[in-house]
């Protein structure tokens, strides 16, 4: 798409798009292209001469028992992420749909989590879960479970797990909110007269009209996973117990800060901007589908 | 609606009341908290009812900060974070509304070498290049700074696209009336286009505030001096200092401000926000 007419400076447009392209090439393509170069490189223990390795970095990194690790961990965070907080905000969002009158003051309930950052997020939900005064911890060791998110690494994970699904639910919730309205009420209709039940008939009609909005969702939801969930694991674990939650992410930072290897941390970037292009990609050739529909 | 049965509406209506609970719920402990004192948070055995301290601990979260640990009073890590977020969602529809309008209206060499240029920062958030982009603000001298905790972070193509989407469709009879009328790029702009994009910039306005006031990431690391924490930041910190000994009075009621801008700008602006959601992700 085209605009037929136009104006016809020759100094102008530039003068208008400097400012972005400056701030960009500084703060984005400067950093980007340092990340790559640098995982070509390795510092001595100083910082002080750096040497080209070619791929060194990427050979230790695959090398790493931990950075495996750190792969399952954002794999298992992931699914479990993404799964639940999907299902759990289709299941509102459905009762939601049904025409209730309230419909638009629980959109409003439902929401506002949204806004919450999601370190915030994640400090509300250690102070529930926090092994000697949470609220929520005490009965869980007054049943006899020896409850400790701080010690134990599957209490950790599944904590992490609550905080980030509880702030992803509001976003999920809204676009399939939108996406179970543009259904049209003829089609549902229909196949109630053809005696269809509502389990039926949102199984067999609404689910698959909803498929383009929940494999956008799914989209959007791993990249939350990979990248917002960063203030929530610091938050409330710091990656830990023994790394039970360092998740690929939270690698690069914790390996260039604390340990200080930035031509490593450098490498792991490069794999996940690799990933995340990947990910870009399928996005993007979904988009492209939907205009077809 | 197909059909009506007491017993459907009863379980939807029961379902969603659930939900609300469940999301409220966490919000809920932490405003209780913030109304009691240290020993009573502590000690494990919080009713579910408000107490007595709410107006000391929010003065002293505001105005004196922590006694065990030395920290910052809140009242400055909110004019941080308000900075920045302000900072962040104006400088971002500036920068791309300007870039939109080159890219739209005008015609020139490299006009779609320089769209692809911007495009392209759509795949890659912060978080990918963190200690290179950290390493060039240092090198700019911009620790410490809101021009270091601002200009990285808009450095996106978020904004450019959404009011590109938008200018396509202003329609074209609209230039042409004003170009009879003798007006010239910037008579246009501003006269015409700017009024018409009102909504649109306040969608990117909401949606950028809530970004940039919920940023951990980028703040964490380029801010060293307390004095230039943001109040995300402020929280952790706080929590960090001594775990079980930590004030959580005190951590909760910075929690509970820490919440109430970017919660208050969804609630009340919730058209615009959802509009602004909706066209950002596309």
């Amino acid at each position: 798409m085209e605009k037929s007419t136009v104006f016809n400076n020759r100094l102008l447009p530039y003068m208008l798009l400097l400012p972005q392209l400056v701030i960009t090439v500084v703060f984005f393509y400067w950093p980007a292209s340092q990340a790559i170069w640098q995982s070509f490189l390795r510092e001595d223990a100083f910082g002080l001469v750096s040497e080209f390795v070619g791929l060194e970095n990427y050979q230790a990194l695959f090398a790493q028992p931990e950075y495996y690790a750190s792969m399952l961990t954002t794999i298992i965070f992931s699914s479990l992420v993404a799964a639940l907080s999907l299902s759990i905000a289709l299941l509102f969002a459905t009762q939601a749909d049904k025409s209730l009158k309230a419909a638009p003051a629980y959109k409003t309930l439902m929401i506002w989590p949204y806004a919450v950052a999601p370190a915030v997020a994640g400090v509300l939900w250690f102070f529930m879960f926090q092994p000697s005064l949470g609220m929520l911890a005490r009965p869980l060791r007054g049943m006899g479970l020896d409850w400790n998110p701080l010690l134990n690494g599957n209490h950790a994970m599944m904590l992490v797990v609550m905080a980030s699904v509880w702030k992803q639910i509001s976003y999920n919730f809204l676009f399939f909110l939108a996406g179970l309205q543009s259904i049209p009420k003829s089609v549902i209709e229909a196949s109630a007269i053809d005696g269809a039940g509502p389990m039926r008939r949102f199984w067999t009609i609404i689910f698959p009209l909803l498929s383009p909005t929940t494999f956008f969702l799914l989209v959007v939801n791993v990249v939350y996973v990979f990248f917002d969930t960063f203030g929530i694991i610091d938050a409330v674990t710091g990656g830990g117990p023994a790394g039970a939650t360092t998740t690929m992410v939270y690698k690069v930072y914790a390996d260039g800060r604390l340990g200080g290897d930035l031509g490593g941390s450098a490498a792991q970037s490069v794999v996940l901007m690799i990933i995340v292009i990947a990910l870009t990609a399928i996005q993007f050739r979904y988009v492209e589908r939907k205009v077809q529909y | 609606m197909v059909e009506h049965r007491p017993l459907t509406d009863f379980i939807a209506y029961a379902i969603l009341t659930l939900g609300v609970f469940i999301v409220a719920f966490p919000v809920y402990l932490a405003l209780i908290a913030s109304t009691h004192d240290a020993a009573t948070v502590v000690g494990g055995h919080m009713p579910a009812t408000p107490g007595t301290q709410t107006l000391e601990n929010y003065y002293r979260a505001i105005f004196v900060g922590g006694a065990r640990t030395s920290r910052e009073p809140v009242a400055n890590m909110l004019i941080n974070s308000f900075v920045s977020a302000i900072g962040i969602a104006v400088g971002k529809i500036f920068i791309s509304i300007l870039s939109a309008y080159a890219v739209v209206y005008f015609r020139f060499p490299f006009r779609k070498t320089a769209f692809w240029i911007i495009f392209i920062t759509l795949m890659l958030p912060v978080e990918v290049r963190i200690y290179p982009t950290y390493k060039v603000v240092a090198d700019l001298r911009l620790l410490d700074t809101y021009a270091g905790l601002i200009l990285p972070l808009i450095a996106s193509a978020t904004g450019t696209l959404l009011f590109r989407q938008f200018f396509m469709t202003v329609p074209d009879e609209l230039l042409e009336a004003s170009r009879i009328d003798g007006a010239g790029p910037f008579r246009f702009f501003w006269d015409t286009l700017l009024p018409l994009s009102v909504t649109t910039m306040a969608a990117l306005f909401v949606i950028q505030f809530i970004y940039g006031w919920n940023q951990y990431l980028w703040p964490l690391l380029i801010t060293t001096q307390d004095s230039m924490q943001t109040i995300v930041i402020g929280i952790k910190k706080m929590l960090v200092a001594t775990d079980e000994l930590a004030e959580w009075q005190l951590a909760m009621a910075t929690t509970v401000l820490a919440m109430l801008p970017p919660v208050a700008v969804v609630i009340f602006m919730q058209r615009l926000f959802v509009r602004g959601l909706v066209q950002t992700e596309k």
